[in-house]
């Protein structure tokens, strides 16, 4: 048997004149965890919905585990271990009752089913609340309550539209472990729109806008695929936007200076051409005129700025944006891993 | 694993939506609501003019009955799907490895189990009668098969209601306008229809005809076949609106 998990050959999915999805073609192979990355209503969820066999494509097929979604829909979901979108659970039901149903639902039985139930619910940490009604549980718990039942049947395939959302820093290292290892024996396709978690989880992405897979790479090459394009520097009491752009301004490659907001008494963020690395030049040219640099930091386009790029067209810009309307930068300290920032729109993905 | 679990799981699939469902009636607070307001109101309009007919015979109650379960169960089937739509739970049930089908006959046993439990509550009053006088329990029984078989047309009409919306108040109101003019709203009308082929038709459609025979205690094949027809065909669509989302 080829280790080909998933293939989806030309999916298609108009709903009226609207394409959500257009013509998306891949295949993911056994050992690989695919993030999903895109805008909200880009065709994640229905990517996934197609994939569960909850709808069917309007054009094109797919295969899951050597089942064709339209010839076998029983044998692709008895595959697959599902956590949709914003987690729906039974609310009434206690914690307990509920992966006793999952589990029956998916066939386990007896011995089985007890011993399964027990090692999902230390793998998500469900033990505290056991005993609980899911409609008294934080988000966090829901969350790794709807990630316990994906995971009852020890199924070959695991999908997961947003897996992280709702969890804490802590929780979301614990679910990223969990993923991780089981991403090693099995295959894990999750979607997200935190780039971070992109880095942090997945061996191979797929950027996904408007309906169309735009980019099959790994989180490192995407990372990787734009050049320095700028420095933050951060200056000590007595200089003056002028005096910098004076100084700085003449080293070559350096292709403008202009004020930011920062903690040092003065922030700029200076432009240089694409993959010019001048920063000695500028400590140096600094210090011959007598400003003292505080803090002096390397940016490159991030994982947003080539997200943007990629899914709307927009080229990849840095700093803050001219007009100020909105407060992200598009540019993030290029070894910084700590920016969480995630968009927090939470639009429906139809 | 796969191929084996089809084989094996059809029917199990479908008690266990069945048994999950009825289950969460009785976590909720519509069972109970439902079965007292029913039980209360069946106790004022029964025992109000019993003792003036002095007469052991609870024919009245199966014809009250049947009037009332065209209120009851709608009440009851509202929720069983368009609440799955509404929470998005719909998802994950259809995502396990189960066919439409079993999904639409476990929620029918589930609502056709609540309407047990309501007739069961109903038990007392026969126990009751008999000791007043002589009751015949033939047609008791009859009578209880009858309400059954009605039950079930009434639940699936229902259950076919609320796959249509993600909205229990419209599934419960769009269920009622059959569930009341097959129940009672055709029988009552009767006199005021012409009569010739009219008549005829407002009498085999209507429950009331059908459901009459057995309060009595007669179990015609036509009554039954007519109710089962009825469910069904109810079932049906209800099977073909929940597969119709795969296309939209």
């Amino acid at each position: 048997m080829s280790d080909v998990m998933i293939e989806a050959r030309g999916l298609t999915k108009r709903y009226g004149l609207q394409r959500a999805l257009d013509n998306a073609n891949f295949e993911v192979r056994k050992g690989q965890i695919v993030g999903f990355l895109g805008p909200n209503g880009a065709g994640k969820s229905t990517t996934m919905k197609i994939l569960t066999c909850f709808i069917a494509p309007s054009e094109g097929t797919a295969t899951i585990n050597g089942y064709d979604i339209w010839q076998d829909p029983i044998g692709v979901r008895a595959s697959i271990g599902y956590l949709p979108e914003s987690t729906p659970l039974y609310p009434e039901m206690l914690v307990a009752e509920y992966l006793e149903f999952m589990g029956q639902m998916r066939g386990l039985r007896g011995a089985q089913l007890t011993k399964r139930i027990k090692t999902v619910v230390e793998e998500t940490s469900l033990g505290e609340v056991f005993g609980k009604e899911i409609r008294a549980l934080s988000k966090g718990f829901k969350q790794r309550v709807g990630l316990a039942q994906a995971l009852i049947h020890e199924p070959p395939i695991l999908i997961l539209d947003e897996p992280m959302s709702g969890l804490d820093p802590n929780q979301m290292t614990d679910i990223r472990d969990l993923i991780r290892e089981i991403g090693r024996s099995r295959t894990v396709m999750l979607s997200t729109h935190n780039l971070h978690e992109i880095h942090l989880t997945c061996t191979r992405v797929f950027v996904i806008g408007k309906g169309k897979l735009v980019a099959d790479t790994t989180p490192a090459a995407l990372a990787d695929s734009k050049p320095i394009a700028g420095f933050h520097l951060g200056l000590a009491a007595g200089a003056t936007l002028t005096s910098v752009q004076e100084t700085v301004g003449r080293i070559s490659g350096v292709r403008q200076i202009r004020a930011t907001d920062g903690t040092n008494p003065l922030d700029v963020i200076v432009d240089v051409d694409a993959g010019r690395d001048v920063r000695s030049e500028v400590s140096a040219a600094a210090a011959k005129a007598g400003l003292v640099i505080v803090e002096l930091q390397a940016l490159r386009p991030d994982l947003y700025a080539i997200f943007r790029e990629l899914t709307e067209g927009e080229p990849a810009t840095i700093g803050p944006r001219s007009g100020g309307g909105m407060g992200g930068s598009a540019l993030a300290p290029a070894d910084d891993e700590d920016d969480e920032e995630e968009d927090e729109d939470e639009d429906e993905d139809e | 694993m796969a191929t084996q679990a089809q084989t094996r799981l059809t029917y199990e699939n479908m008690l266990h939506i069945a048994g999950r469902q009825f289950r969460s009636y009785f976590n909720g607070p519509v069972a109970y609501i439902v079965i007292c307001i029913v039980l209360i109101a069946l106790g004022f309009f029964f025992w109000t003019p019993f003792f003036l007919m002095n007469h052991a015979s609870v024919h009245e109650m199966f014809r009250m009955m049947g009037m009332i379960l065209a209120f009851a169960v709608p009440a009851m089937t509202m929720g069983l799907l368009a609440e799955e739509r509404r929470s998005g739970t719909i998802e994950l049930l259809i995502t396990m490895p189960v066919r439409e089908s079993e999904v639409i006959f476990g929620k029918f046993l589930a609502g056709l189990g609540l309407v047990a439990v309501l007739l069961a509550c109903t038990i007392p009053y026969p126990i009751s009668v008999s000791m007043l006088g002589n009751l015949d329990w033939g047609p008791v029984l009859t009578g209880y098969i009858g309400l059954l078989l009605e039950a079930a047309a009434m639940v699936a009409i229902g259950l076919m209601c609320s796959a249509f919306t993600e909205n229990q108040l419209i599934a419960f109101f769009v269920a009622l306008a059959p569930c009341v003019m097959l129940g009672w709203l055709f029988a009552a009308f009767l006199p005021f229809v012409p009569v010739g082929w009219p008549t005829t038709l407002v009498t085999f459609l209507s429950f009331d005809s059908h459901y009459d025979s057995m309060a009595r205690g007669v179990i015609d094949s036509r009554d039954v076949i007519y109710f089962l027809s009825v469910a069904g065909l109810a079932l049906m669509v209800a099977f073909r609106a929940l597969e119709s989302r795969r296309w939209s």
